[in-house]
């Protein structure tokens, strides 16, 4: 399944980017560049040859492992993409566990008390949640946590100032494994408030998504049977119905999951965190070809991927679904 | 049950962590600097660090702060004043040009500045097989040095080592603006040692003559510079660190500054400058304009073949009403197309008054006086220069058709509007300029001569007079600054009598820093020198 998703995927890329009009030579030469200069580049990319040509080329380096060279640097996008996959990846899963936490919660507690203030105030939070736009929210949170009350700085992944060799480029692990507590500290002050803004939508996704599993769940005849045992609430709740419910939760988190890596690019300009998502996007913004199709493709292939464990865990969590049996 | 239960660890271990972390305490943000560190806010990173290679400010900005030139801008115009060479003098009707070189100049990398360096740099340019890596193409070069070692219309013969400090240069033909050109951040002179080691490792490494020495760059992050201990001026420079920190959105780079998180910015919205100017922790400068946004007529289409239709549209455009409106002030309204503060400027030209009922009278005597329907481009992206292209044509269409003009907007995206526009698909379009060398040549050759109206054309509105085309090369050829002063002038008369644009505004784009933050001068050119900035809390 994954390698013709795979083919498909670097197909549309590949006619999508050369299709936007404008010739990348030019983009890349600047306003300055004499017509010579934009002749000699546009040959020496081979941009000349017929699309087919240049799609097979590009797919024969990427089966041997070249992502191609960025015109705009002159690096290597494998060497490139590491740092900015990495901050971005860091962000989104801190994202999700905020929404994760909140949201699960949210939808439990609403479920619970199904029809009271509660659930309508929770619902209102979430419906709040899904129709915020990232862009304000966060310029809101800049504005009243960085600026007003000056708790959290309001951009970048840390201090510049701080002296600090990233190693993996995840930045929390990089702290954990110099040992500098310091640094861990900025690191988190950074990212708290643009996983907020990121995590907001998601959060109230699942929160409904939780609540409308659960009051499914919550109706069953099983945990009819618990109460009437004399089961404690607590108890039902976390332990007999969120499980059953967890499912579409968990295929939430995977699509979830996939959007904030790819969809990130609002909240990583905001919040001037060096990302994925603006690294595609001023890649498509210069006619980077080789960052955009390769970007693409590592992206689509992380989604994909993370969508395949999402299904795997299906089996983990319910017992019932089993692969490769009829 | 098992996934249930260490979710639930995960989840709480996080919690755990944050509250611990929480706890700590917000503060912080001090933790690890050493000395005077001044954070630069600005809009996008660096694509390289090779000043050759590229043609965007951004890489400027921080070359210009490690990297040298022969010959140096002043502090606060485009006049050209010593830098690496102390002298100089032309000889051969200007086909030859002795540079005397400082001798107390060493790279970062500990090896002497010397001819032999300048001749290294030059030869690196010029020729295309002595390129430095792949797909290098030294775009500057070529176009402010007509071409590459080879072509027809390369300007440099030869470069040569006189003695150790004393570099002569042989030009095929005389050219105007050749030290104003010299003074421009790309022919700034790289250590050989460093180029020749690892070429490819240079634009992410440059190694230079300047007050500062690179350290790190975090991509698409911050980029680090720290203070030349040895640096050939003494008592510079004052800071001891510069951090270029890419904070993309302009507003949030304005939260950034007002935290305090950087100490200044560059990018700040017209809108903005109020509020900069309230705040008595905060300092608003104006960048001295360097620049020109005008609509070209495209004069190859009717009816703007006929000079009073342009003329007329020239007296239908309210130039204070757009400053007004969409500069919040921070401009000057254009009557030539070349910034006041540039020399060779005539200020003697009489500006077409805003005056719709002239312009209705010049339609008349054109025969349009039930007017006509153009195509008005209007530029997609903000430029320093334009800050909103599509509301600024709106503006100027409104008054069009108070004259009978039916302007129909298009706004193609950028690429696709720069492709459109110098192929002349246009009838009207806006752009703009941002000088180079700070040579009125850089404009009105650039920009309005007939050599440049060929597809792929620089000069949009295809103007092809032979009476100015003779001016501007005679201004060329010339190196005596008073006699091209003259020419430039009559140039500007003939231009402002031939009305190929509307040139439409100087933009003075904002910047703001702390009021800690001393010394700072923004420089016509786009990227400034920090070597005598200080910190003064």
């Amino acid at each position: 399944m994954l390698i013709p998703v795979l083919i498909g995927m670097s197909i549309i890329t590949f006619f999508i980017v050369h299709a936007i009009p404008g010739s990348p030579a030019k983009a890349i030469l600047g306003e300055r560049a004499t017509p010579e200069a934009v002749e000699r580049l546009e040959k020496s990319m081979g941009l000349n040859d017929p699309l087919y040509i240049q799609y097979f080329r590009y797919l024969g380096n990427i089966l041997q492992g070249d992502l191609g060279t960025s015109v705009k640097t002159g690096r290597p996008v494998l060497e490139e993409i590491g740092p900015y996959l990495a901050a971005t990846f860091e962000l989104a899963l801190f994202a999700m566990l905020i929404a994760i936490f909140f949201g699960v919660n949210l939808g439990i507690i609403s479920a619970w008390r199904h029809n009271s203030t509660v659930d309508y105030g929770s619902m209102v939070i979430a419906l709040i949640g899904v129709s915020m736009p990232v862009f304000w929210l966060g310029l809101m949170e800049q504005w009243i946590f960085a600026q007003e009350l000056d708790w959290l700085p309001s951009n970048g992944r840390m201090d510049p100032r701080m002296f600090f060799e990233p190693i993996t480029h995840f930045y929390f692990l990089d702290a954990l494994i110099q040992g500098n507590f310091y640094a861990l500290q900025d690191a988190f002050n950074h990212i708290l408030l643009p996983a907020v803004a990121l995590g907001t939508i998601p959060m109230a996704i699942i929160a409904r998504m939780t609540r409308s599993s659960m009051l499914e769940v919550m109706r069953s005849d099983y945990i009819r049977t618990a109460r009437a045992k004399g089961v404690g609430e607590t108890l039902i709740i976390y332990k007999h119905a969120l499980k059953n419910a967890f499912i579409p939760i968990v295929t939430v988190f995977g699509l979830q999951m996939g959007l904030l890596l790819g969809g990130a690019i609002l909240t990583e300009t905001i919040f001037s965190w060096p990302g994925v998502g603006r690294y595609l996007y001023d890649a498509i913004h210069s006619r980077d070809y080789a960052v955009v199709q390769s970007g693409i493709l590592v992206v689509a292939t992380i989604f994909v991927v993370i969508n395949l464990i999402v299904d795997l865990l299906y089996a983990y969590i319910d017992p019932r679904i089993q692969y490769g049996k009829e | 049950m098992k996934i249930h239960k260490s979710l639930w660890i995960a989840i709480g271990f996080v919690l755990v962590l944050s509250t611990v972390l929480a706890g700590c305490g917000g503060g912080g943000s001090n933790a690890g600097g050493q000395g005077k560190t001044l954070i630069y806010g600005r809009g996008a990173d660096s694509p390289k660090l090779d000043p050759a290679l590229v043609t965007d400010g951004e890489s400027f900005r921080v070359t210009e702060n490690v990297m040298e030139t022969l010959v140096d801008y002043e502090k606060d115009s485009m006049d050209v004043r010593p830098a690496l060479a102390t002298k100089w003098e032309t000889s051969d009707g200007g086909k030859t040009w002795t540079f005397h070189l400082r001798k107390d100049v060493k790279f970062h990398d500990g090896t002497d500045f010397n001819a032999e360096a300048v001749v290294f740099n030059f030869e690196r340019w010029m020729n295309q097989e002595h390129k430095s890596g792949k797909k290098d193409d030294f775009t500057y070069y070529a176009s402010m040095f007509g071409g590459f070692k080879g072509d027809e219309g390369h300007l440099i013969e030869s470069v040569k080592a006189v003695d150790d400090y004393t570099v002569e240069f042989k030009l095929k033909e005389p050219q105007g603006p050749f030290l104003q050109n010299l003074a421009m951040s790309p022919f700034a002179i790289a250590s050989p040692k460093a180029v020749k080691e690892d070429p490819g490792k240079f634009a992410q490494h440059p190694v230079g003559t300047g007050p500062f020495k690179f350290k790190s760059w975090k991509k698409g992050d911050s980029i680090t510079i720290v203070k030349n201990e040895d640096y050939w001026q003494k008592g510079l420079p004052k800071l001891d660190q510069v951090i270029f920190k890419s904070i993309p959105d302009n507003s949030a780079r304005l939260t950034a500054l007002q935290s305090g998180d950087i100490d200044v910015m560059d990018g700040l919205n017209p809108d903005d400058a109020k509020t900069v100017e309230q705040n008595d922790k905060l300092q608003l400068f104006k960048r001295p304009p360097n620049n020109v946004g005008y609509l070209a007529f495209n004069m190859e289409e009717k009816p703007f073949d006929d000079k009073k239709v342009r003329q007329a549209i020239n007296h239908a455009v309210n130039k204070e009403g757009l400053i007004k409106s969409f500069y919040a002030d921070l401009a000057e309204p254009a009557k030539n197309p070349m910034p006041p503060s540039m020399w060779g400027y005539n200020d003697e030209i009489e500006p077409y008054e805003y005056n719709l009922e002239k312009a209705k009278k010049l339609l008349k005597e054109a025969g349009y006086e039930d007017g006509f329907e153009v195509e008005f481009y209007a530029m997609p992206e903000p430029r320093p220069y334009m800050p909103d292209g599509k509301k600024i044509a709106e503006y100027i269409q409104a008054d069009l058709k108070k004259i009978g003009i039916k302007a129909k907007i298009v706004s193609p995206e950028w690429q696709s509007y720069l492709e459109a526009t110098e192929e002349g698909k246009h009838d009207m379009a806006l752009l703009g300029w941002t000088g180079d060398n700070g040579d009125p040549d850089n404009f009105l050759y650039v920009l309005l001569d007939k050599d440049n109206a060929r597809i792929p054309a620089q000069n949009i509105a295809f103007y092809k007079s032979d009476k100015l085309h003779d001016i501007l090369i005679k201004a060329q050829r010339e190196t005596d600054k008073a006699k091209r002063t003259e020419l430039y002038k009559e140039a500007q008369e003939i231009i402002r009598e031939d009305a190929p644009w509307v040139p439409l505004v100087h933009a003075t784009p904002p910047l703001a820093a702390q009021s800690y933050v001393k010394n700072y001068v923004p420089h016509p050119k786009g990227s400034d020198s920090l070597a005598e900035v200080d910190i003064q809390k």
